[in-house]
């Protein structure tokens, strides 16, 4: 019997701000490209979006800020991921995050940053390619 | 694909309560991983400690927000809690969108709550194939109670009463046609009525008119499924849910077997005989060469499927004989 | 507008001209698209004629300016008489910083202050709450206390300025503690003007910045609109607005037909306090964007106008003129701004800014050309704000009142805007009204729709973004500098906060806290013990978390 295996997103908004537009946009064009999507809502301290992504058992996890608090939760999320287990998981981001601060970004972890501006197109890609290879 | 070992792990992981294991074993068996039935054998004398509790009720009533308020009742009691959420799969894309956990997120840091969403993957009934083997999952890492919400929409909610012990339908004013929105099969497999949201106008005749459908149903029942009222926003009438609940498990243990924990086992045994009898006669039909042969004369509108089905069958019995 | 047999006689020569003139034309040089629409997918015409407008009436439509329905402005003058409000939102850092800033601002010709708070004060948090970890003074100014409010408005005149404050959940808070240092300065409440924006309905569906579930938080709008009604007769208690629910992805449509039918929501329940139409109504002032689709946004301000009059006098039996007044402010959408070329922006905002001008606008902010990738820089805001004084100066737009009125095009699409609009407000009365529809999820689908269908349009390059889908260029170098927030002001922001906390008479904050849980059960207009409160220094958390236990928190509902 074929395995029915199915890429399950977690698209989650640490921060406090606001700006879910292009958090649910991207979240509807992954569900159209046969995605499972899990969304958070709003304003998720790093805590929560870890154990979600534990529950869940998410391969991939998009993390959308505007509000230029990312310097201070990315590192938290990405050491939670650590001490949780879940290093396999594949996170990339996206908001408003200044080219300056893209490659401490990367250094902690996180796999692309997507500014403003990016088809959803290039998103759907860059997950179907970076999906990581799950035992 | 994980190895033996691996699903041993996992199982042993399962029955320890490790919250990793939990999800790695749900997603083995929503992907219909090969894994997936040893996985569940292993855990399988572990399970039927837990209250299983179906939530349905169309979409507007609330549901999400009373489940929160009932996961929060009962951590207040001590009980540790496992939430299964199901949403639709898009039957155009294969993708889904998952919600539900949305209102729960605060939940999501406490160690004795579990949370998981589903899609349906394309299972007709409002629920997934996978939910059941899920709540089996829940059941034997040991959780107290354990949830399953179905998606509100589908015609066939009724589906639920093959997972659930306690089914609980909810209803809310104002939402359309008012009783009409709940489906006549709900009304037949109900255990709890609630009626949320009852802070505002017509939550009577919301009340009424379900009870008053319950009078045409004449059929007689050990059990009188209650009435109740909640206001999920604030919380309100939440304990007396949680007391009814109870109190429905209590009366199952009583009527002992319960006719229908027989009628889910029965279902379940039905299905899965179902499934391995029909994929092997199929196969075995394809290795002899008559299942292509007969698809070929269908096209040619030589013969009606159903008839071939007959004709197929009927060498087959004569055979085993 | 016209005579029949003249339009009858257009319609023969248009006719003809379509049958000899124009396919000869289309053959030398084809039409780039076979239709042509706007944002709001009204297909627009290759040419607009009197025919278009024949139904139109000019003085049942259009009268003059300063008269029903106020189609061509609120003021006889306009911009002859008096210059639109040039109102740059800022604030960032700590209240010192901020305070800074709007001295920078008043020192450059700017006439009105507005404030934006960070996100932490936006949601009621304190700056030392976990939830503020990271956000302290990064949006906005950090407001926790009074203390604060009285360092950002040192040194200025509470009664020489007006000041706007973006704030919704907690505005009754925000607005006591302005209240306090228009006291403590001798300033009578009579003088103090400004708007707060207290529009708690669109956050539910577009800015998302909701603390409170929907009833009460349109109880707390009431309760300021109440309160100024009878005690601050220069203050705006409300701006009504479109911006975030453009911003969230609506059409201009969609924004104008949501924002009018949130105003018809606060008409009512002030209505329901015993107040009556005339008593508040001249007070209620709204807020759009402006967008990029130049004739549509002009038609949406000028649609606005005429359809708020209709309703205020013929839904609300609304007599004095000034309730029919749609006053407005406006700022250019920060959407359109791109990360990419980002001194393009500069351009984009100009024709933004133009149409907002051109549409009679009473107020405008112009978005700075950094704010796809940062808090804007002294130099950028600069940049802005010399492009409405350039358009007020320079371009000679201002020399007469509605320059467009009675353009074919901008009265055609402006017909039939507020039809269309019409339309939706028939909806949403269909549905049970504002909240109803927040519930049923109504507004959230139509904006995530058409946010969606915006961005395939992009994708699908349908729709051009200069210098993102089309004249990228590679390898782009940032040009700008980017204004950062040192992670000392949130350190030394909760070092304050706890001072105060420490020092202030916390018998007496709890008293009054307690004071306010008892009124807030039972349903009192809350803003005299709120200013009783932030008068003892009870902190904005405080009085938030408060309210928090009585009314519940909102969990949003999610529509994709």
């Amino acid at each position: 019997m074929q395995s029915k295996r199915k890429i399950r997103v977690l698209i989650a908004k640490p921060g406090l701000d606001s700006h879910d537009r292009g958090a649910k946009v991207v979240a509807r064009a992954l569900r159209d490209a046969g995605m499972e999507v899990i969304y958070t809502g709003l304003r998720q301290t790093p805590e929560q979006i870890v154990e979600t992504a534990l529950q869940e058992d998410v391969d991939v996890i998009g993390l959308s800020i505007l509000s230029g608090a990312h310097r201070a939760l990315f590192p938290r999320i990405m050491e939670l991921l650590k001490e949780k287990g879940l290093t396999e998981v594949m996170v990339f981001a996206g908001g408003i995050i200044p080219d300056e601060d893209v490659p401490e970004m990367k250094k902690l972890g996180i796999k692309e940053i997507f500014g403003p501006g990016t088809p959803t197109e290039k998103i759907i890609e860059f997950v179907l390619q970076n999906m990581p290879k799950k035992a | 694909m994980p190895e033996l070992s691996k699903i041993e792990e996992i199982s042993q992981g399962v029955v320890a309560g490790d919250r990793r294991s939990i999800a790695r074993a749900i997603t083995i068996i929503e992907n219909d991983a090969p894994e997936a039935k040893t996985l569940i054998s292993k855990i399988y004398s572990h399970t039927g400690k837990a209250h299983i509790i179906g939530l349905t009720g169309p979409s507007g009533s609330g549901k999400s927000t009373l489940i929160e308020k009932i996961v929060r009742e009962y951590r207040r009691r001590g009980k540790s809690v496992g939430v299964v959420a199901v949403d639709p799969t898009s039957p155009f894309t294969g993708g889904a969108f998952l919600g539900d956990r949305i209102r729960m997120q605060e939940l999501s840091t406490d160690e004795g709550v579990f949370i998981r969403s589903m899609a349906t993957r394309n299972y007709p009934g409002g629920i997934a194939k996978a939910t059941r083997d899920a709540v089996k999952i829940l059941d034997a890492a040991g959780k107290d109670i354990v949830i399953v919400e179905t998606v509100g929409a589908g015609q066939s909610e009724v589906e639920i009463i093959k997972v659930a012990e306690t089914i609980v339908v909810i209803h809310a004013p104002g939402l359309g046609d008012d009783i009409q929105a709940i489906k006549a099969g709900l009304m037949e497999i109900a255990d709890i009525f609630v009626v949320n949201k009852a802070d505002r106008e017509n939550a009577e005749k919301a009340i009424t008119d379900i009870q008053a459908m319950l009078q045409l149903n004449t059929k007689e029942k050990a059990w009188k499924p209650p009435v109740l009222k909640t206001v999920a926003l604030t919380g309100e009438g939440v304990p007396q849910l949680i007391e009814k609940l109870e109190e429905h498990r209590t009366f199952l243990k009583r009527e002992k077997i319960g006719e229908k924990s027989l009628l889910r086992a029965e279902t379940e045994l039905v299905e899965a005989i179902k499934e391995k009898a029909v994929n092997s006669i199929i196969e075995e039909l394809k290795r002899e060469g008559k299942f292509q042969e007969t698809l070929q004369k269908i096209m040619a509108k030589e013969i009606d499927p159903s008839s071939a089905a007959e004709k197929l069958l009927h060498s087959k019995f004569k055979k085993a004989k | 507008m016209f005579e029949k047999e003249k339009v009858e006689e257009i319609k023969l020569e248009r006719e003809r001209w379509e049958k000899t003139t124009l396919p000869n034309w289309i053959r030398q040089c084809p039409e780039c698209k076979s239709e042509f629409r706007n944002h709001s997918g009204i297909l627009i015409k290759r040419v607009y004629t009197p025919e278009d407008i024949k139904e139109l009436d000019y003085m049942r439509d259009l009268g003059f300016p300063s008269e029903y329905p106020f189609t061509r402005g609120l003021h006889a003058t306009m911009y002859r008489g008096r210059l639109w409000t040039m109102r740059m939102f800022a604030g960032y850092g700590t209240a010192e910083d901020t305070n800074k800033r709007f001295k920078y601002l008043l020192s450059e010709g700017e006439t009105g202050l507005s404030t934006a708070f960070d996100y932490p004060t936006i949601m009621g948090y304190d700056s030392d709450h976990p939830m503020a970890r990271g956000e302290v003074g990064v949006c906005g100014v950090a407001i926790s206390s009074l203390q604060d409010v009285e360092v950002l408005f040192n040194g200025i005149p509470l009664d020489k300025v007006t000041t706007s404050m973006t704030i919704n959940g907690p505005a009754p808070i925000l607005l006591s503690m302005y209240i306090a240092v228009g006291d403590k300065q001798g300033v009578p409440r009579g003088k103090l003007g400004g708007t707060t924006q207290n529009d708690n309905l669109k956050e539910f569906f577009a800015q998302k910045l909701c603390i409170f579930p929907p009833k009460p938080s349109v109880k707390l709008t009431t309760d300021v609109i109440e309160y100024c009604a009878k005690h601050l007769p220069k203050w705006n208690p409300v701006s009504i607005s479109g911006y975030h629910i453009r911003e969230a992805g609506a059409t201009a449509l969609q924004e104008l037909a949501f924002t009018l039918y949130d105003g018809i929501a606060y008409v009512e329940s002030t209505l329901e306090r015993g107040l009556k139409v005339d008593d508040f109504a001249h007070r209620l002032s709204f807020f759009f964007a402006s967008h990029n689709d130049f004739f549509e946004e002009i038609a949406k301000f000028r649609a606005a106008r005429r359809l708020w009059a209709r309703i205020m006098k013929e839904r609300f039996h609304a007599k004095n003129p000034r309730s029919m007044w749609m006053r407005m402010h406006v700022q250019t959408s920060g959407c359109t701004l791109t990360a990419q070329q980002p001194l393009n922006n500069i351009v984009r905002t100009t024709i933004q800014a133009l149409a907002a001008v051109l549409g009679g606008t009473q107020s405008l902010h112009t978005n700075s050309f950094d704010e796809a990738l940062c808090l804007p820089t002294q130099e950028a805001v600069r940049v802005a704000l010399r492009t409405q004084q350039i358009i007020a100066y320079e371009s000679g737009v201002t020399n007469t009142v509605d320059p467009l009125g009675g353009s074919y095009y901008v009265e055609a699409l402006t017909k039939e805007m507020e039809e269309k609009a019409m339309e939706y407000i028939q909806k949403i009365d269909d549905l049970g009204g504002a909240v109803a529809a927040i519930e049923k999820g109504f507004f959230q689908k139509e904006i995530a729709d058409s946010a969606y269908r915006y961005q395939r349009e992009v994708e699908e390059k349908k729709r051009i973004l200069v210098g993102v889908n089309e004249f990228a260029i590679e390898e782009e170098e940032c040009p700008i500098e980017l204004l950062r927030i040192d992670p000392k002001v949130e350190k030394e922001q909760v070092a304050r906060l706890q001072k105060l906390k420490r020092e202030r008479d916390n018998r007496k904050v709890k008293e009054i806290l307690e004071k306010l849980h008892y009124a807030a059960e039972k349903e009192e207009n809350l803003m005299p013990t709120i200013i009783e409160a932030v008068k003892a220094y009870a902190t904005l958390g405080e009085i938030t978390d408060v309210l928090r236990k009585v009314y519940g928190e909102y969990k949003e509902l999610i529509v994709i």
